[in-house]
């Protein structure tokens, strides 16, 4: 009886496995199927056009790799240096785990809240304008709950003998924390980074909030520029009427697709490297 | 196990030349002073009002059951309890004269100075020679690289383990076995050149060749360091010291001149473990 309970367990597991595969690969049959046809390098380094033959990503490509690149760049120090604070340095005050109950929670706020937030703050307040810093700077809020638990649990793998081993040599709390916990953490840390950034570009929502441009007739060439992602452009051409453009907005999810997956193996090889380089 | 008063156990007959037992060991001047220390986790007390005093250049054993605080009471001597939070300690510890719990210590110089390996070899996830160089490096102590090679081969050396590694500095500490890994261990706390050593079981996860190993590398490091170990096994505490104390429950039951710990206890609990009644 034991048995065939675990059996029956065994079979459904596997069956809300194959639903969950098959469900993601007609998605993915289904968009290469619209989208294939358009694919093409013309695709890559055209910019939008009013003509759906003529048109391409190349814009929000661009915007895309910059935006994410720099939002990265924003979360990955900031994210990281909060988790050492929140485990290190005061893991046990009242203060730090009202915050850490606050960052579980930010985890799960809709993003255009974000957008909002980063309407207010970056764009008005601050001034950066509908720039791609501004752009950046609300995807990094966006990035950052998950980055900072993911790096918290990260450092808390790290044993404890190795750090006991760096003190009793006379290493500060700072160079314990820099030269051997770091380091260990690093896959940890990574992982998080690649997930939150993973969530980071399939956004839409905030980035039109805060008011990035759904045509624009230029690339960004600093963090000043005016920009549009590739997810924004999709969602362009999924609202003409002419049936070309959706097999556009059918391979602008291709590239997107194809961004995501290089970030990806991007991060599994860096991940990779620092694990072997700490077993050299 | 069996044998009562004055009952010289085997191990110890054998290898009596290697421990200090002539009267001049009472000459060496006293490193460590420990003066009614107290140690708390929470508002369990730990330890309960330890006397001991610890000469130089001598090696000292503590020894006793399980949970009897003798590795606490070895923390309490390079001050590593600190990074345990909600410790207290109460009394105090001077090492070369100077209390190590006054409030202007510095705990970096001072674990600069009582070097401490443990009982898990845990060697750092980078190469060997980065095991040992980290220490020299985090406190600044070579100038150059031709110094740090230097430094790094001079502690290999003293911890006897130079001739199996010299030809894969480069590897990962990781590859190496159990017993290795410990003097790796051994190697990267004098690479600092502390004056105390700490050793808190260091030979209770190896075998009996690398277990001997560690002892000889004890007994040639006494001349340069003092070393306090703490040891679970009462023939190794008898192979290598040249005092030995005695915890139960918290307390300093009986410290002396190894010989008489072992041959003449004053204490009835004593002898009770030392001959394997009790424990």
């Amino acid at each position: 009886m034991r048995k065939r309970a675990d059996l029956l367990f065994q079979m459904l597991s596997l069956a809300t496995l194959i639903a969950a595969l098959a469900a993601l690969g007609a998605l993915v049959y289904d968009i290469f199927a619209d989208g294939a046809s358009r694919l093409s390098w013309s695709f890559i380094v055209n910019i939008a056009s009013r003509n759906a033959e003529e048109a391409g990503v190349y814009h929000a490509l661009m915007g895309s790799i910059w935006v994410i690149a720099l939002t990265g760049a924003l979360a990955l120090p900031i994210g990281v240096a909060a988790a050492i604070y929140l485990e290190e340095y005061g893991s046990r005050s009242r203060i730090a785990r009202f915050i850490e109950l606050n960052i579980s929670n930010l985890a799960a706020v809709p993003s255009i809240i974000y957008g909002l937030l980063g309407l207010g703050l970056f764009v008005r307040l601050m001034g950066m304008g509908q720039s791609v810093l501004a752009g950046a700077a609300t995807l990094a809020l966006l990035a950052l709950p998950v980055v900072i638990l993911s790096t918290r649990e990260a450092l808390r793998t790290v044993p404890s003998s190795i750090r006991e081993g760096s003190y009793a040599l006379g290493a500060t709390k700072w160079q314990t924390i820099w030269h051997q916990v770091l380091p260990m953490a690093l896959p940890g840390v990574l992982t998080g980074l690649i997930l939150a950034l993973s969530r980071a570009i399939g956004e839409t929502a905030p980035l039109i909030t805060i008011g990035a441009l759904t045509y624009i007739p230029f690339a960004p060439d600093s963090v000043w520029s005016k920009f549009t992602v590739l997810p924004i452009q999709v969602f362009n051409w999924v609202s003409r009427p002419q049936a070309e453009f959706k097999a556009n907005a059918a391979a602008g999810i291709l590239v997107l697709l194809a961004l995501l997956l290089s970030m990806n193996a991007i991060a599994i090889v860096v991940r990779d490297r620092s694990q072997r380089r700490g077993r050299v | 196990m069996t044998g009562g008063t004055g009952t010289v156990p085997a191990n110890l007959s054998g290898i009596a030349s290697r421990r200090d037992q002539s009267p001049a060991a009472l000459d060496k001047p006293v490193k460590i002073e420990v003066d009614n220390l107290n140690f708390y986790y929470g508002p369990k007390r730990a330890l309960d009002g330890i006397n001991i005093r610890i000469r130089a250049n001598l090696v000292t054993a503590f020894i006793g059951p399980s949970g009897c605080g003798k590795s606490t009471f070895l923390r309490t001597l390079n001050r590593m309890n600190d990074i345990i939070p909600a410790t207290r300690v109460e009394g105090t510890v001077e090492i070369d004269g100077k209390p190590i719990y006054d409030a202007k210590v510095d705990v970096v110089q001072l674990r600069r100075k009582v070097g401490m390996v443990f009982q898990k070899s845990n060697p750092f996830p980078k190469s060997i020679f980065e095991n040992i160089a980290y220490g020299l490096r985090i406190n600044g102590l070579t100038k150059s690289k031709a110094e740090m090679a230097e430094r790094v081969e001079e502690s290999l050396r003293q911890a006897a383990i130079w001739e199996e590694v010299k030809d894969r500095l480069n590897e990962s500490a990781l590859a190496l076995s159990g017993g290795q890994q410990q003097r790796l261990c051994i190697a990267r706390a004098l690479a600092i050149r502390p004056e105390i050593l700490l050793m808190d079981e260091p030979a209770s996860a190896l075998d009996p060749i690398a277990t001997q190993r560690i002892e000889e590398l004890i007994y040639d490091l006494k001349k340069n360091y003092t070393i306090v170990i703490v040891t679970h096994n009462m023939q190794q505490a008898a192979r290598v010291s040249d005092f030995t104390a005695f915890f139960w429950l918290g307390r300093l039951i009986e410290v002396g001149r190894t010989d008489r710990i072992f041959t003449a206890p004053a204490e009835k609990l004593t002898e009770d473990y030392v001959t394997g009644r009790c424990g």
